[in-house]
């Protein structure tokens, strides 16, 4: 089942899980998805060893997206 | 902005976008600069020396500092590795089994007896902690460290680690580009200064960098 998790102080948080057949639950992901791109997270699919990709729109067949804090040298 | 570029560099615009060939200069200057600290400070032991051994304990001073200065620059390489002395937060464990679907078998395990996630790129070999990596380029015979950490407070450390992988494995030259350079040289100058749980690591991707194709 596809998810969409946050990386935040808890280890992560499921925000959303939808299935291929559920347009509604699709729909409230993108809909949170949305939302948290709007507070500065960056959504993430990660693609196998060594890849990942930038998404700006919820994948509906990524089975996880992962949504990440920006990173800034120290 | 190009397709698949990390976002973050829109945050350093006056940074040309780090290369192959750019992180290479990078270690030959480091390299020259090292050179340009310890050269006069041994020539200036060895002339005072030669002109009067009574100026033995100057010559001593000026040769501390020949050695001090570049062992000053390796403490702030190995600092981007470092794992903060703190109690680790309850979500920890939560945290790590994440990263360690992230990684596999071999990284995974050496994650959690070293706290450093070994990653391949396409420049070479990166260690990740909490607050930095580490680039061992290829062949294995140079490091590169930098200084780059999540935004946000409050995240565990494996968060904070898988952070750095993922931005990593989007856009390898971007995460160079928003990573600030600390340190270049030797992986002995570094390996002597990291704490002994990390140099497992270390020596893990000196070898997967020494066959690196």
């Amino acid at each position: 089942m596809p998810r969409l998790i946050r990386m935040d102080h808890t280890g992560h948080s499921t925000l959303a899980e939808w299935t291929a057949g559920d347009e509604a639950a699709y729909n409230v992901a993108v809909e949170e998805f949305r939302r948290q791109l709007d507070e500065g997270y960056i959504g993430v699919v990660s693609d196998g060893p060594g890849q990942a990709t930038q998404v700006r729109e919820l994948p509906a067949d990524a089975p996880t997206v992962i949504l990440r804090r920006p990173i800034a040298g120290g | 902005m190009e397709a698949g570029a990390l976002p973050e560099l829109a945050a350093v615009p006056w940074r040309r976008r780090a290369s192959e060939a750019s992180i290479r200069r990078r270690g030959q200057l480091w390299t020259l600069t090292t050179v340009a600290h310890v050269v006069p400070f041994i020539a200036v032991a060895v002339v005072l020396m030669l002109l009067q051994p009574l100026s033995a304990p100057v010559a001593a001073a000026a040769l501390a500092h020949a050695w001090i200065i570049p062992e000053l620059y390796a403490v702030r390489g190995a600092n981007t590795i470092r794992p903060k002395r703190r109690e680790p937060p309850l979500s920890e464990p939560v945290a790590q089994g994440f990263l360690g679907d992230l990684l596999g078998h071999e990284e995974r395990d050496l994650h959690r007896s070293t706290g450093l996630a070994v990653e391949r790129g396409r420049l070479g070999v990166w260690l990740v902690g909490e607050a930095g990596a580490v680039l061992v380029t290829p062949g294995g015979r140079r490091v590169h460290c930098f200084c780059v950490a999540a935004t946000e407070g409050g995240l565990p450390p494996s968060d904070r680690i898988a952070h750095l992988l993922l931005a990593l494995r989007t856009d390898e030259t971007g995460f160079a580009t928003v990573a600030n350079h600390a340190f270049s040289g030797a992986p002995w100058r570094l390996r002597r200064r990291m704490d002994g749980r990390g140099r497992p690591a270390l020596a893990a991707a000196r070898r997967a960098a020494a066959s690196f194709s």
